[in-house]
């Protein structure tokens, strides 16, 4: 209010001068109005710390610390604990205790403990440990999916058509992860098309929910807002998740995005647990503790009890 | 609609070595200050001339404002408490200076020594020197989501404060979440208090990331017309309230998401960070800025 003389800022307040003297507003020329979101009432938090986390810390933690780590987490509200890994322990010694986990664990009623399963040798070793939810990982980008499963992305769909339909037989659902949906270590950047056309894939085979993963945690808002507008398309926004990394520091505002996107379930890791394996001594997953604080913050309900 | 600009005002050389355990050099932070003129940053506030007595961080102010290499078009801004504060940034060649007050009664008391009020009274002294020799104050009001000892802060009173700083005469108005206590809720909540009384081009957000919560602030601040931001290279100053907790919010990684929206802030993100690394060098610290960690090493 440049001009505008002291005596007249101090009386009355901008909006009553304003409202009540329309010229003033033209000749002020600014109109600035507030943004008012929609956020979900409740937001689902899916917990990863005992599987993505403890799978990228360099200690090898002891299967009775990770039962406990587990059995800890089912008291706090939270109603999904990933809770292993059946991959060959060859290619991640950390999780090779995944039988033990699922044998160890408490379940508490209503809690649900999924776990990776990347082919139906894995599928089956879960089921016969005793899961009962059971999550797939597929990429957005050809050259991460070979480094990292060691097959093109529409060999992982074959491999994940068989461990759906096996899941279909016995009941249990499936999740499906959507990996460098923001960026890749080794493509860079990634089209939300590529996204849109792997998590559609994912959907259509039979996945309940499609979690999209910035695995390096170089997203923004800006990127995370395109990509969001273009799987909805393909994927109903309730199907919807986001898996963010805090490599860059940009995991909370990516999830913020997200919320006033539609988007209502969020995957974070206990006390942020698990680097970010391409990227020495960075952070890697958004630690819970601080997605539930900003949604507390918001009025967001997060505990199911 | 998210603004096409955004103007940082960075706070390293102020806010964030005034609360660093370690006493920097004079001569590390002349460098400092002129290594982030070269990044393109439009306003980087130097020093403070508050009592080296209260402050021994700042006892340099003088030789720290004589020393800088001022880069035509950027504004080197001081704080001043008071009029003699106000008087000897002068003397040292300051052209812009700002003025701090509180959202909270208690906070004003134990930082300042004197009610919100009497602050007020304080400053009115500082603006008519200032308007007589055509220096442009900015104000800041600190504790605008939180206080840590009066707790929650009513968005009402940050509303007011603001509003007699902006109509004593300061350009622009700094909220500061200095325990770093809000989140997109009560952010919200409080700018819409604020922005009943004082115009949204005239206000700044000086986010804490104590909690981690800063960007999501900064984010919502963005979305509802803010267009200033306050940060601190490699997110120097930690929390004196919450020890061993971290501070101002890393310019890094404000610059990172801005960048990442398509706004322009006019900052070179490399020559930034080599500030950071610097200053950090300089003190032995880790940096805070997630940006500057996640680079480094790749």
């Amino acid at each position: 209010m440049g001009n505008v003389p002291t005596t007249v800022k101090h009386c009355l307040s901008y909006r009553q001068i304003i409202e009540e003297y329309p010229w003033f507003r033209s000749w002020l020329q600014e109109e600035k109005s507030i943004t008012k979101h929609d956020y979900p009432e409740f937001v689902k938090i899916v917990e990863v710390g005992p599987r993505d986390g403890l799978q990228n810390e360099k200690e090898i933690v002891p299967t009775r610390v990770k039962i406990q780590l587990i059995d800890m987490l089912s008291t706090t509200g939270l109603s999904v604990i990933e809770a292993t890994s059946f991959v060959s322990s060859k290619w991640v010694p950390q999780m090779a205790d995944h039988a033990d986990v699922v044998k160890g664990i408490q379940r508490v009623p209503h809690v649900r403990y999924p776990v990776l399963t990347p082919n139906i040798q894995g599928f089956q070793d879960a089921v016969a440990a005793g899961a009962t939810e059971v999550a797939v990982f597929g990429s957005a980008s050809e050259t991460f999916s070979r480094r990292n499963i060691n097959c093109s992305i529409s060999e992982s769909m074959l491999r994940f058509e068989e461990v759906i339909s096996a899941a279909k037989d016995r009941q249990i659902p499936v999740r499906g992860y959507v990996s460098c949906a923001l960026g890749c270590p080794h493509e860079g950047r990634i089209e939300p098309s590529q996204v849109a056309e792997v998590a559609k894939k994912l959907y259509e085979m039979g996945c309940y929910e499609i979690s999209l993963g910035d695995t390096i945690g170089v997203g923004t808002p800006g990127s995370m807002f395109k990509l969001l507008q273009k799987v909805m398309n393909d994927v109903p926004i309730s199907a919807l998740a986001v898996h963010c990394h805090d490599t860059y520091g940009q995991a909370l505002p990516n999830i913020l995005t997200a919320l006033q996107m539609g988007v209502s379930v969020v995957d974070s890791a206990v006390a942020g647990l698990g680097g970010c394996p391409y990227a020495q001594g960075s952070s890697g997953n958004v630690s819970t503790e601080d997605v539930l604080y900003m949604l507390h913050g918001m009025g967001i309900g997060t505990d199911w009890r | 609609a998210l603004p096409q600009t955004v103007k940082i005002v960075e706070v390293g050389p102020r806010d964030g070595l005034q609360n660093e355990k370690t006493i920097v050099p004079t001569e590390a932070k002349i460098n400092l200050i002129n290594m982030l003129s070269e990044s393109g940053l439009p306003v980087i506030e130097a020093t403070s001339f508050v009592s080296p007595k209260w402050v021994p961080q700042m006892a340099d102010q003088v030789e720290v404002m004589k020393g800088i290499r001022k880069k035509p078009g950027v504004s080197y801004p001081v704080l001043t408490p008071n009029l003699k504060g106000f008087q000897a940034a002068v003397s040292a060649g300051a052209s812009e200076v700002a003025i701090f007050g509180a959202a909270s009664e208690l906070f004003s008391k134990k930082n300042i020594n004197c009610s919100v009020e009497e602050s007020l009274q304080r400053f009115e002294e500082v603006m008519k020197a200032a308007k007589e020799a055509a220096v442009p104050v900015r104000g800041y009001v600190s504790c605008v989501v939180g206080c840590p000892y009066e707790g929650q802060v009513a968005p009402e009173k940050v509303a007011h404060v603001a509003k007699r700083l902006y109509s004593m005469g300061c350009y622009e108005i700094s909220l500061g979440d200095t325990i770093g206590v809000g989140t997109p809720g009560s952010m919200t909540k409080m700018l819409e208090a604020v922005t009943k009384e004082v115009p949204v081009s005239a206000l700044a957000v000086h986010c804490h990331d104590t909690y981690g919560q800063a960007l999501a602030n900064i984010l919502i601040a963005l979305q509802m017309g803010i267009s200033v931001v306050d940060s601190s290279v490699a997110g120097l100053g930690g929390c004196p309230y919450a020890q061993g907790a971290s501070g101002n919010v890393a310019t890094e990684d404000v610059v990172y998401m801005l960048h990442g929206l398509g706004i322009e802030t006019g900052v070179d993100l490399s020559k930034l960070m080599d500030a950071g690394a610097f200053i950090c060098r300089t003190i032995n610290r880790k940096t805070s800025s997630k940006v500057a960690q996640a680079t480094c090493k790749l």
